[in-house]
């Protein structure tokens, strides 16, 4: 029993790593812009199908094709920002919501032209399957690699945010953004380059999704729901509370699996509207 | 204008009076029981579409409340009225009454929840009720036969005449009439002043409780009248076709509905109705190509629609109209 209810917290804390890679770019956009994009994880299926590509047609190595499946998301988003996002940024939620849903619908239709409609396959690289015995607890080693490159990425974004000039730029365009133009400060130009770094961290998560969870042409749509809950119960533009939030649906979301199978995803959607009933701005949001 | 808006009664009186083009497009709705007796099933299914739509209309296009989760309303309808006629009561007229009233109490029940929030908490709060419910039914198997449907619904003859068959003749006429009334009701609930508060409450929801105007109660007010209407249009389609999917309740339902109501336009009461024929007729007619297919087309249109056509093709035509007049 101890030795499954640890068993449940690491795969439940590997998979939280996961939603969290994927949902963090859109906490930050969203604080920062207050632009609905539920676009967010088409790009994360952008970047997991590019993965699938390189890795099974081309015979790349799946670590080698990790940093492409960030710059080719990276690169696609800032495109439809700078034609499509751009024009609705004072719209109203429901024109934002519709213009990205719209999206989502699209690449959907154009996932399952190109792939298919089936599961894609993907062959890990041998170091990084199986599992390894610490302390008589055998832990998956991809687990493990996801979880190191999740605090890897934590860690970067959060140095990168607390001490370069362009993270403080970053962190006064969340906090006000009037203020922050006033003070000179280019806002659309400092969400264009966070706008595609969130996106291309979704792309990441997209690539690093595949052994998980799966890839398949509705990507875009299953996660969406997770990474709006991720995003709305961490609280808007909050690194931390994403974390956080993320962590404790993918703890919550497994043991849910484990423990009670007969109410699937129920147990989740209840957690995220009770929180959300309480703190209408998320665990850690501010406005 | 300014003298018309000046007197709100006067206004509202000169809303409310028929314009011919709308007697015009009631009688064309009887065409299809002359012009196409073949598609009286899918003309049945456009009614209940465009009912379901038209409640979306009230407290999205009106009182500007957005719902991710619209579905849920139609969805308990739904099986509401398909598990009365499965425990042996198939009397079509009580049925849909019932499940109104069950929709409606689900509608008032979530409604003080609904009136507490705006923004993006509201939005993911009515996306998860939405998705909860769904759950709650997939899980609840004994009860709702889960992922393979309701199955054994045997509803009686309509009024003791009219038995529900293949060729859709008694489910168009019955959509129709409860589709009809419940514009009749939608009609006059938005040119009365309850009507024009709920525009008030979409305009400027700071502004109307600082005018005195109860929101949080209006609001309630109106989604529960959306609850029970989209129940309605829930219970309907368990009538007319005799099962009841998890797909009544289902995310791509709620995300059709909004599609609809935005591509004919919102806060316009025949956007819905306009949508939903459009919708379901080239549905319809591209169900040979695979549906997948489909929805790339659909993603194509509702970019198009808030690029280019703000107010939906509605708003887009009267905008035209509008044009034209100027030019003239």
């Amino acid at each position: 029993m101890i030795g499954s209810a640890f068993g449940v917290l690491f795969d439940g804390f590997a998979y939280g790593m996961l939603l969290f890679v994927l949902s963090v770019g859109l906490s930050v956009t969203l604080g920062m812009m207050n632009f609905v994009n539920l676009a967010h994880c088409s790009f994360a299926m952008l970047g997991g199908f590019v993965t699938v590509s390189l890795t099974n047609e081309l015979g790349w190595p799946f670590l080698a094709s990790l940093p492409v499946a960030f710059a080719s998301a990276a690169l696609v988003s800032v495109a439809f920002e700078r034609l499509l996002y751009r024009r609705l940024y004072g719209a109203s939620e429901l024109d934002q919501c519709l213009l990205t849903i719209g999206i989502v619908f699209a690449s959907v239709a154009v996932a399952a032209y190109i792939y298919g409609t089936i599961q894609q396959p993907l062959s890990l690289p041998a170091y990084l399957r199986g599992s390894v015995s610490i302390f008589g607890h055998s832990f998956g080693v991809y687990r493990l690699f996801l979880i190191g490159v999740s605090i890897v990425i934590t860690a970067v974004l959060v140095a990168a945010l607390e001490y370069t000039r362009f993270g403080a730029q970053v962190r006064a365009a969340v906090d006000n953004q009037r203020m922050a133009r006033g003070l000179g400060i280019d806002v659309d130009r400092v969400f264009a380059v966070t706008f595609a770094l969130g996106s291309g961290l979704a792309g990441l998560g997209g690539a690093l999704a595949i052994e998980i969870v799966g890839l398949d042409h509705a990507f875009a749509f299953t996660y969406l729901i997770y990474v709006l809950i991720v995003v709305s119960v961490g609280g808007l533009g909050s690194i931390g509370g994403s974390f956080l939030a993320a962590s404790l649906l993918g703890i919550s979301d497994m043991a849910g699996k484990y423990y009670f199978p007969e109410l699937g995803a129920f147990l989740i959607y209840f957690v995220m509207v009770a929180l959300l009933m309480w703190r209408p701005l998320g665990l850690f949001g501010k406005r | 204008m300014a003298s018309t808006l000046s007197e709100p009664q006067r206004h509202l009186e000169a809303q409310i009076r028929w314009h011919p083009l709308e007697i015009a497009f009631w009688l064309a709705t009887l065409l299809p029981f002359v012009l196409t007796p073949n598609y009286l099933v899918l003309a049945s299914q456009i009614a209940i579409t465009a009912l379901f739509a038209l409640s979306l209309d009230l407290i999205l296009g009106y009182a500007g409340i957005i719902s991710l989760g619209h579905a849920a309303y139609f969805g308990f309808g739904s099986y509401t009225a398909g598990l009365i006629a499965k425990w042996g009561w198939g009397e079509p007229l009580t049925g849909l009454l019932i499940a109104a009233a069950a929709a409606g109490a689900l509608g008032y029940a979530t409604s003080f929840i609904i009136a507490r929030f705006r923004h993006l908490a509201l939005i993911m709060i009515t996306l998860g009720l939405g998705l909860l419910l769904a759950e709650a039914a997939n899980s609840a198997g004994w009860l709702t036969g889960g992922a393979d449907g309701l199955q054994g619904v045997r509803m009686w003859k309509l009024l003791g005449l009219f038995q529900f068959d293949l060729y859709g003749t008694a489910a168009y006429t019955y959509s129709l009439i409860v589709l009809f009334l419940g514009f009749l009701l939608a009609r006059r609930l938005i040119n009365s002043p309850f009507g024009l508060a709920l525009r008030g409450i979409r305009e400027n929801a700071v502004r109307m409780p600082a005018i005195g105007a109860a929101s949080p109660a209006h609001i309630r007010k109106v989604f529960t009248i959306a609850a029970v209407m989209a129940g309605i249009a829930g219970a309907l389609l368990a009538q007319t076709t005799e099962t009841v999917s998890l797909e009544t309740l289902s995310f791509q339902r709620s995300a059709d509905v909004l599609v609809i109501l935005i591509l004919g336009g919102a806060g316009r009461l025949y956007g819905g109705i306009i949508g939903a024929i459009i919708y379901m007729v080239a549905r319809d007619q591209f169900s040979g190509i695979n549906p997948q297919y489909w929805y790339f087309w659909i993603g194509m249109l509702l970019i198009a629609v808030v690029m280019f056509l703000p107010n939906g093709i509605l708003g887009g035509m009267a905008r035209l109209v509008r044009l034209e007049r100027r030019a003239a």
